[in-house]
């Protein structure tokens, strides 16, 4: 009789529990393991995924990567363009019962343009100093005009974190971040899981309609996708495009997908070493005849079923900063061996292909050289780990290197750093005065308009002699379960649960 | 002992290997081993003759195609002929093998004798060092061995083949530990013979079989290790193919192209098989307690 | 045996130093700069500059190897670059994973292995023996990682019976994690079993000819008696020996299955940790897996010369 009575309130406990678990989840499927999740010190894309539901940032972008407020209301820019002036939403807490405050984004900046390690720094070094000018008002003094400063913020350098956290948790703050997002950090066991909540006191929480998020690395893709499919995940992100159709055929899956604010390409070194001047760095027109005896749609085709964008600048087709006056070039072998003849070249030219150690990467590598082997080029595929690829490319050991630039809201993200004589990721060394002086010029206009008639000019110089030869731009592919209702894909690819529901 | 037997060979006016083979040959799985190996190596060597395509040409036009007549094992992710491929890979898996079981033979028995050899304090360093080496797992090594080296076959091969040393290092030294006490060694340092003579002239016959019998097993060994390298990356370089680089690129069409899997990864099992079965039969047929 | 203990504890010094040794000397040779590897698409000189001094990247390989062993000799395995954790923490959460996934192994492989191994050894030189003999051979050639993707495609991505990958702690949901566990636990077993199963044949056929069995025999006790109680008690002390010292394959093994499989255990970490240039926790799990190795061996040896009267003298 006893033993009936425990095993009814067992019962009654489960049922109680299963009640409770009506909770809804939602389980991620990850690419990779994501690195530490502390604004500051961050750094991987994949990270980026899961902040996206953890730290809302001072602005966000729309699905046209227009910029719009988040925990922001509004910014003003003074005419000298060296203060901007950000109005903050008033009643934002952050997951730790703090309010946001123009307190907690100035020391949240602060931590990011001083804190040993930090990966912001260099993205916020136009800012001079932090004012709070009351207590829903920031100012920020700029050295010099800057216009890609508020689409930096809508990245990580925007992220605001709790200042009374972030002060007691020093460089561990990643360990158990504590920020403003939809959702709050509740535990991470490495490589295998983060688990975030719903956060009840989120500013937007009338459109967070998931209860827990539980993201899981897992880097085969096939393997993500079959446990997509089995009904143990619910979403999962980079898709393979060489899936879409098994994906497109099943009724109990949806896709979402989006092309990337980056490029795919191949970074020839023309003046970073004496190894790039032997090569491509003798005569701009072996550079051109490389690019004409590719084929990008046939690339594209081979390797990724035709789904993803041929490209031929830093942005895609499809971003309102590409330039259409430039369109993706044919191929052309005829024309590609008689620059190589005209450049002086005896044919088979060698060239050291450094590839980075993946399987897709590898794949486009010997497409390749299929390609511009027609051509005239011997081309000697050298599969290097990642790590140790970025240290040659620095060192200027390589004459061509197969590289990816995940991309920015705001193009001087894909131009500035690779194409300004010695910028940081110049590995092309690539150097010219009027490119660097134009550069600069972008970098303080404001309107697109204006900003896209410089960005021409570079263009036009760059596919002539530039040193990137851009391939082609990714669809960045999120699939999910069909019971997920709402879900809006935004264009850098992440996942924001905005407005999304999880049916029964 | 092994005297002893030398002598009844004689009088069989039968020679030590004539012997191993003979009871070898009477081994009927160690004869299939033996020949699916021979087999291999004559496919590896007239790869271009027998290979019906190029392996490295692409044909964008038959991308991810299932077997038929045309390409038996079916096409790759850049519609190359499979079987054509796996022909091909057989170069790289029998020459990581063998090679790298030679570099761990070439460095391993110098380094046993020395150890079994050369005293007390040199005995305990090496002891040290095969210990140390065996402790960390084989395959951690090779990796952290290869990416210092740089991916490639060669080195991949350098790495597998380090790894493997410390086996044929404490073998060596058992061994020698074991003869050295034998009457004809002690004989040959009474008449006053210096030590590496002995070491070459006596003692190294003697451990032969032991030896043989270890780097047949250690070459199955090595030929999963590179496959587990270039899975991981880290072996045979594109376009070039490997078995194991091509279960790599594999994965990723598990779903929309498992015969990419199958084949290869076959082929690595039938290799490695025979290797393991030629290993036991050796071991029966060297070994001096069996007749 | 008390000095014999001595001596092999007093060895494993020396060892595990040079087991440090090799490690540490390894990463330094390693190309690539940690600074770099770590970050990623957000190189920017000065923010490098700043972390190789964090982390002691810019001083000579012999200090940070002095810093290293202080720490280790305080308890203290250092901290990973890429995720600001604790090494010991990192370790403390992947232990008992591997460990599950390990005893699984092992309980697979004995089961396996050993009767297999009797089997053959008592029908020996029958189609049995044979057939048992050709799967142990099986065991052994398969590489690990292939059939890890066969079973994955049978079962899990064509029959869908099973869990892709992933893994589940058997406090949270036993079943469940028994389910993800199981066919990464016979891929690593399989090997195993293969090796315990060979082992198993010459030790019971060695005991088989033995004279206590002849004399069990000439006893009239039953076939079956004679087998299980003399010959395989016999035999049982070689095998446990040898299969002690196998382990270290088991560990080797588990590098590739965690890999596959995206179990979040000791091999993933260890492989991904080489990958990331993430130097502390390499140096940390490395050191723990040998000696976890060299341990087992000396257990191993105990046990030997335990079980073995002759040798206890």
């Amino acid at each position: 009789m006893k033993r009936l009575a425990i095993a009814a309130a067992a019962a009654g406990l489960l049922i109680g529990c299963s009640s409770a678990f009506a909770q809804t989840t939602l389980r991620v499927g990850l690419a990779e393991d994501p690195d530490v999740l502390d604004p500051t010190l961050a750094r991987t894309y994949v990270g980026r995924i899961v902040f996206a539901s953890l730290c809302d940032k001072l602005f966000d972008i729309d699905e046209n990567v227009n910029i719009v407020p988040q925990l922001a209301l509004s910014h003003e820019t003074t005419e000298d363009g060296k203060t901007v002036t950000i109005k903050l939403r008033p009643g934002v807490k952050f997951h730790d019962g703090e309010a946001m405050d123009a307190a907690a984004v100035k020391a949240s900046l602060e931590r990011h343009m001083t804190m040993q390690g930090s990966f912001r720094k260099p993205e916020l070094a136009a800012v001079d100093k932090v004012e709070v000018a009351d207590p829903l008002t920031v100012r920020l003094l700029l050295k010099s005009p800057f216009s890609p400063l508020i689409a930096q913020l809508t990245d990580r350098a925007g992220m605001v974190m709790s200042a009374k956290a972030a002060a007691e948790a020093g460089d561990k703050f990643g360990l158990k971040p504590v920020c403003a997002g939809p959702f709050k950090f509740v535990e991470r066991v490495q490589q295998d899981r983060i688990v975030l909540e719903k956060f009840p006191d989120y500013w937007n929480a009338a459109n967070i309609h998931v209860d827990r998020i539980v993201f899981r690395p897992i880097v085969e893709s096939t393997v993500r996708l079959a446990n997509l499919k089995s009904g143990s995940l619910e979403m999962i992100e980079r898709a393979l495009a060489t899936d879409l159709p098994e994906i497109k055929a099943d009724a109990k899956l949806r896709l979402a997908t989006v092309p990337e604010l980056g490029y795919q390409g191949i970074t020839v070194n023309i003046g970073k070493s004496d190894v790039g001047k032997a090569a491509f760095g003798k005569d701009p027109r072996i550079i051109q005849a490389f690019n004409l005896s590719l084929d990008r749609e046939a690339i594209t085709k081979v390797a990724f079923n035709g789904e993803f964008l041929p490209g031929n600048q830093w942005v895609s087709p499809k971003n309102p900063y590409y330039q259409s006056k430039f369109p993706v070039p044919k191929r052309d072998i005829a024309k590609a061996k008689e620059l190589l003849k005209a450049a002086g070249v005896s044919t088979p030219l060698s060239i050291d292909l450094m590839v980075p150690n993946n399987p897709e990467t590898r794949q486009v590598a010997e497409i390749v050289q299929a390609m511009a082997g027609e051509a005239g080029f011997d081309i000697k595929i050298r599969v290097t780990e990642f790590a140790t690829s970025l240290k040659e490319a620095e060192e200027g050991r390589y004459q061509a290197y197969m590289l990816a630039w995940s991309g920015r809201v705001d193009p001087d993200g894909n131009a500035y750093i690779f194409h300004k004589t010695k910028a940081p990721q110049n590995y092309g060394g690539y150097s010219d005065p009027d490119v660097d002086r134009w550069l600069d010029e972008a970098r303080v206009k404001g309107p697109l308009a204006d900003r896209k008639a410089i960005y021409e000019k570079i263009t036009d110089k760059l596919l002539s002699e530039g040193s990137i030869v851009y391939l082609y731009h990714r669809l960045m592919i999120i699939a999910h379960t069909a019971k997920l209702d709402g879900y809006k894909q935004m264009p850098d690819g992440l996942i924001r649960l905005t407005g999304a529901k999880l049916k029964p | 002992m092994a005297v002893a037997h030398a002598h009844v060979a004689e009088l069989n006016h039968e020679s030590p290997t004539a012997r191993a083979w003979r009871r070898l040959l009477r081994r009927k799985s160690a004869v299939f081993g033996l020949a699916v190996i021979t087999l291999l190596v004559l496919i590896a060597v007239l790869a271009p003759l027998i290979a019906p395509f190029d392996p490295t040409q692409q044909s964008w036009t038959a991308i991810r195609k299932p077997p038929s007549l045309q390409h038996w094992f079916g096409t790759d992710e850049s519609g190359r002929d499979l079987f054509s491929r796996v022909i091909f890979g057989a170069r790289a898996s029998l020459l990581a093998g063998v090679v790298s079981i030679s570099i761990a033979l070439g460095l391993g028995v110098p380094i046993g004798l020395l150890a079994g050899y050369g005293g007390r304090w040199m005995d305990a360093v090496i002891g040290r060092i095969t210990d140390a080496m065996l402790a960390i797992p084989f395959l951690i090594l090779a990796i952290a061995l290869a990416a210092f080296l740089g991916p490639s076959l060669q080195n991949a091969m350098i790495a597998i083949g380090l790894t493997a040393t410390p086996i044929f290092v404490r073998l060596t030294r058992g061994q020698v530990m074991a003869v050295k006490v034998e009457d004809y060694v002690e004989a040959a340092r009474a008449v006053g013979n210096p030590a590496r003579r002995i070491a070459i002239k006596h003692i190294l016959p003697n451990i032969l079989p032991a030896l043989i019998v270890q780097a047949t097993i250690s070459i199955a060994t090595a030929i999963i290790a590179e496959a587990s390298l270039s899975f991981l990356g880290l072996g045979q370089q594109p376009p070039a193919p490997s078995w194991g680089s091509m279960l790599n690129t594999a994965q990723r069409f598990l779903t929309n192209a498992p015969w990419m899997a199958v084949w290869p990864g076959l082929a690595i099992f039938l290799a490695v098989l025979s290797f393991n079965i030629l290993g036991d039969g050796l071991r029966d047929a060297l070994d001096p307690k069996e007749r | 045996m008390l000095v014999f203990l001595a001596k092999r504890l007093l060895q494993l010094i020396p060892t595990l130093f040079i087991v440090s040794v090799i490690i540490f000397g390894l990463q330094q040779l390693l190309p690539g700069d940690p600074a770099l590897a770590m970050a990623g698409e957000e190189r920017d000189p000065q923010v490098l500059e700043q972390i190789r001094r964090q982390y002691r990247l810019d001083q000579p390989f012999y200090i940070q190897y002095l810093y290293w062993v202080g720490g280790v000799l305080s308890g203290n395995l250092g901290e990973s670059m890429r995720l600001k954790e604790p090494v010991l923490t990192l370790i403390a959460q992947k232990f008992p994973v591997t460990l599950q996934l390990a005893l699984m192994a092992i309980v697979i492989s004995l089961t396996i292995g050993i009767t297999a191994g009797i089997m053959s050894a008592v029908k020996r030189d029958t189609p049995i023996d044979y057939a048992v003999n050709l799967v142990a051979l099986w065991g052994i050639s398969t590489p690990n990682f292939w059939l890890g993707i066969m079973l994955i495609f049978l079962f899990a991505v064509h029959l869908g019976w099973l869990p892709a990958s992933g893994y589940v702690s058997p406090f949270q949901d036993f079943w469940l994690s028994m389910q993800t566990t199981i066919l990464p636990a016979f891929v690593l077993g399989n090997s195993f079993a293969a090796v315990l199963m060979r082992h198993t044949r010459s030790a019971m056929l060695q005991a088989m000819s033995s004279d206590y069995v002849r004399t069990a025999r000439a006893k009239g006790l039953a076939e079956r008696v004679v087998v299980l109680k003399h010959a395989m008690r016999n035999a049982l002390t070689p095998i446990v020996t040898l299969g002690a010292l196998e382990l270290g394959t088991l560990l080797s093994g588990a590098v590739l299955t965690e890999q596959v499989f995206s179990i979040p255990g000791f091999g993933k970490l260890i492989v991904d940790s080489v990958f990331n240039r993430d130097y502390a926790v390499v140096q940390g799990v490395t050191l723990i897996t040998a000696t976890t190795y060299i341990l087992l061996n000396l257990l191993a040896d105990i046990a030997y010369v335990l079980i073995n009267p002759r040798l206890r003298s």
